[in-house]
């Protein structure tokens, strides 16, 4: 783990347990994050993204959801090996997060500055009166003019968009080294989206904190992240530069999602969507997982799983399309 | 919010009115009447005629209706058929006991019926809310009569370790710990049946709350289990919890009449059966009314507290 990394995850594997069977969500997952980076991680509902995120902050739903495998290393330690004590530390402080429902995240019956200033006070062991100095600090921070008053206020009379700009300033108040921000805008109006994405770029350049972004949107993607991983059924199938995402897509579902943008100029591109739907974890094809929806699937991609290979050093790509020896041997390779 | 309390206490006018009027008229339909039963036997039915004309009973239902709906809004209760007293003094003499019942058993409801709602939620399926569960189930299906009927038999005729009935020991000095040992099992069988719903109501209402996403954000601020199911899901959860008390209120009452007829417990219940059974209407209808009030009252204290500990609401 190189110096300027901040998390480091390997082989991570996290699953359900219902009755007797184990449904893996997250299986053999592994990427990392730099300093002040922002990586993506894309995919459809379903896909295990948003698993992967509570399972690098260790809050996979208990008692069926479980960690099983694998390493979270973040400042040297392996987050999976910690104990309940110091994750109390490491959440809110280390690593912040981010949800999709601004409207459900904050609780209805506190007022804004207690749910900011309570943070404050436990990580930093400061008196009240500082943590609502803080506070109303990250609220302007976060474009809040009249933040003494937002301070009294209770959620409910609040926008979306501007409690999503609370919970991003509850989240970055303690200087955090990572933010992992769970699909931040999918919930919210167009140009709220993008003054919200405004935001958050503009911040994590400020703080330099390494951002996890979690979402199914590629426009966001294309907004903020400077390296994607594609997660499909549960694993990595491409890891690349956000230029060799959009440029040239290796895995056929990297493709699929590119294809089901709708794009303004080029009145000849259309408007593709891929058929079917995620297969859910006790529905996994044998092979590669992406074969029932998979355009270019082949005899082998129905009998064992491909591999994540390295395509070069800064490609990933599970397909056997992109291995070498099998994709001579690929009977409908169709070009794109 | 104070226009919102003043609304609501006018609203409650109509539904008095209508509650005097329908409980007024069912009590006229039930057979018997006062007369029937502590006269000297050896009366002439001339007599007795004149004596029910003489208490107004011969007039017009509507006529007799009006009468007493007068007298009650000059704030007279009316005197008993039977005994001749005041019906007023009658109530406020018993009302002491009947409330330090009801308010214990809702204390013990409380007490007993929240936290182990809470530990059922948290441990959901485990072996602790089974046996919690089934305790609930057990605590709701016993009829309270059976419950007392029961306890005294065991703990205090059998094991002498209870008082059989009554406030207090008779012709004793007034003793604190004599009250409530006298009060433990009454209250105890009062509180049972709700003990038992408020258990699941506060399970279910914890459930519903603990897999919130304002919970799981505080879990990502980092805080203690302890802290997350404290200051962020309790709240939220005892909420509803509110209204159920308001609307648990009836159950006391309709309770207390059983629960003091079996321990011997002089309060309001034991007055409204024995007035029952006498056909002593002014006493049944000012208790009545008297449950009546209550439970409006109950309610309208539920609402406004709703309103205090939910800064979403606003009247
Ligand atoms: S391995 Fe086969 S099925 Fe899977 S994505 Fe590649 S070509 Fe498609």
């Amino acid at each position: 783990m190189s110096e300027d990394t901040v998390l480091d995850v390997r082989h991570l594997k996290t699953s359900f347990f219902s009755k007797k069977t184990e449904l893996p969500v997250v299986d053999d997952v592994s990427f990392s994050v730099k300093k002040g980076e922002t990586l993506a991680i894309v995919g459809e509902s379903g896909s295990g993204k948003s698993m992967t995120s509570l399972s690098i902050m260790r809050l996979v739903p208990s008692p069926n959801g479980k960690i099983v495998g694998g390493e979270v290393f973040f400042n040297g330690k392996d987050l999976v090996q910690q104990n309940d004590k110091t994750m109390y530390k490491v959440r809110g402080n280390d690593i912040s997060m981010i949800f999709q429902e601004p409207m459900t995240s904050l609780n209805p019956v506190y007022t804004i500055g207690e749910q900011i200033r309570e943070q404050l006070i436990y990580h930093q062991k400061i008196s009240k009166r500082e943590a609502h100095q803080i506070g109303i600090e990250m609220l302007q921070t976060v474009g809040f003019s009249r933040a003494n008053d937002i301070m009294k206020d209770y959620p409910h009379r609040l926008s979306g968009g501007m409690r999503q700009r609370v919970m991003i300033a509850m989240a970055l108040s303690n200087n955090p080294k990572l933010l992992i921000a769970d699909e931040p805008t999918t919930a919210l109006d167009v140009t709220v989206q993008a003054q919200i994405l405004d935001l958050m770029r503009k911040l994590s350049k400020e703080y330099d904190s390494a951002i996890i972004l979690i979402t199914h949107d590629l426009g966001v993607v294309a907004e903020l992240a400077e390296r994607v991983v594609v997660m499909y059924g549960g694993q990595v199938v491409e890891e690349a530069s956000i230029e060799d995402i959009f440029d040239d897509p290796l895995h056929p579902y990297t493709e699929g999602l590119l294809n089901s943008i709708p794009k303004i100029e080029g009145t000849q591109e259309r408007l593709d969507s891929i058929p079917g739907t995620v297969p859910t974890p006790d529905n996994l094809p044998v092979g590669c997982n992406f074969v029932t929806r998979c355009p270019y699937a082949m005899e082998i991609c129905k009998q064992e799983e491909p591999t994540l290979i390295d395509k070069d050093s800064s490609r990933k790509v599970r397909c056997y399309l992109h291995e070498e020896g099998v994709k001579n041997h690929g009977q409908q390779h169709r070009s794109s | 919010m104070t226009a919102y309390i003043i609304r609501r206490i006018l609203m409650t006018i109509p539904i008095l009115i209508g509650i005097s009027i329908i409980s007024f008229g069912i009590m006229q339909f039930a057979p018997g009447e006062p007369t029937a039963l502590d006269l000297d036997p050896n009366i002439s039915p001339e007599d007795r005629e004149a004596q029910l004309e003489e208490m107004g009973l011969n007039d017009p239902i509507p006529v007799q209706y009006l009468r007493w709906a007068g007298n009650i809004l000059q704030g007279d209760l009316g005197s008993s058929f039977i005994t001749n007293r005041d019906v007023a003094t009658m109530i406020t003499e018993r009302l002491p006991n009947t409330l330090v019942l009801m308010i214990t058993s809702t204390v013990m409801t409380m007490v007993v019926a929240i936290p182990i709602g809470i530990v059922s939620a948290i441990r959901q399926y485990s072996k602790r809310d089974y046996v919690f569960t089934f305790a609930s189930f057990f605590g709701v299906s016993i009829p309270n009569f059976w419950l007392g009927l029961m306890l005294i038999i065991f703990l205090s005729v059998q094991l002498g370790w209870f008082p059989v009935g009554g406030v207090g020991t008779l012709g004793g000095e007034f003793n604190l710990f004599d009250r409530l040992h006298h009060l433990l099992l009454p209250a105890l069988v009062l509180a049972t049946a709700d003990m038992a719903q408020m258990t699941r109501y506060t399970r279910t209402s914890m459930l519903e709350v603990k897999n919130q996403d304002y919970v799981r954000t505080a879990r990502a601020k980092g805080f203690k289990e302890g802290k997350v199911v404290y200051k962020h899901a309790l709240r939220n959860a005892l909420m509803p919890l509110i209204t159920m008390f308001g609307l648990l209120l009836p159950t006391f009452i309709g309770g207390s009449v059983v629960v003091e007829q079996i321990f011997t417990w002089p309060g309001i219940g034991q007055l409204f059966l024995d007035s029952t059974f006498q056909r002593d209407y002014p006493v049944i209808m000012a208790l009545t009314m008297f449950g009546a009030v209550l439970v409006v009252l109950g309610n309208l204290i539920a609402d406004i507290l709703y309103a205090v500990v939910d800064p979403r609401i606003e009247y």
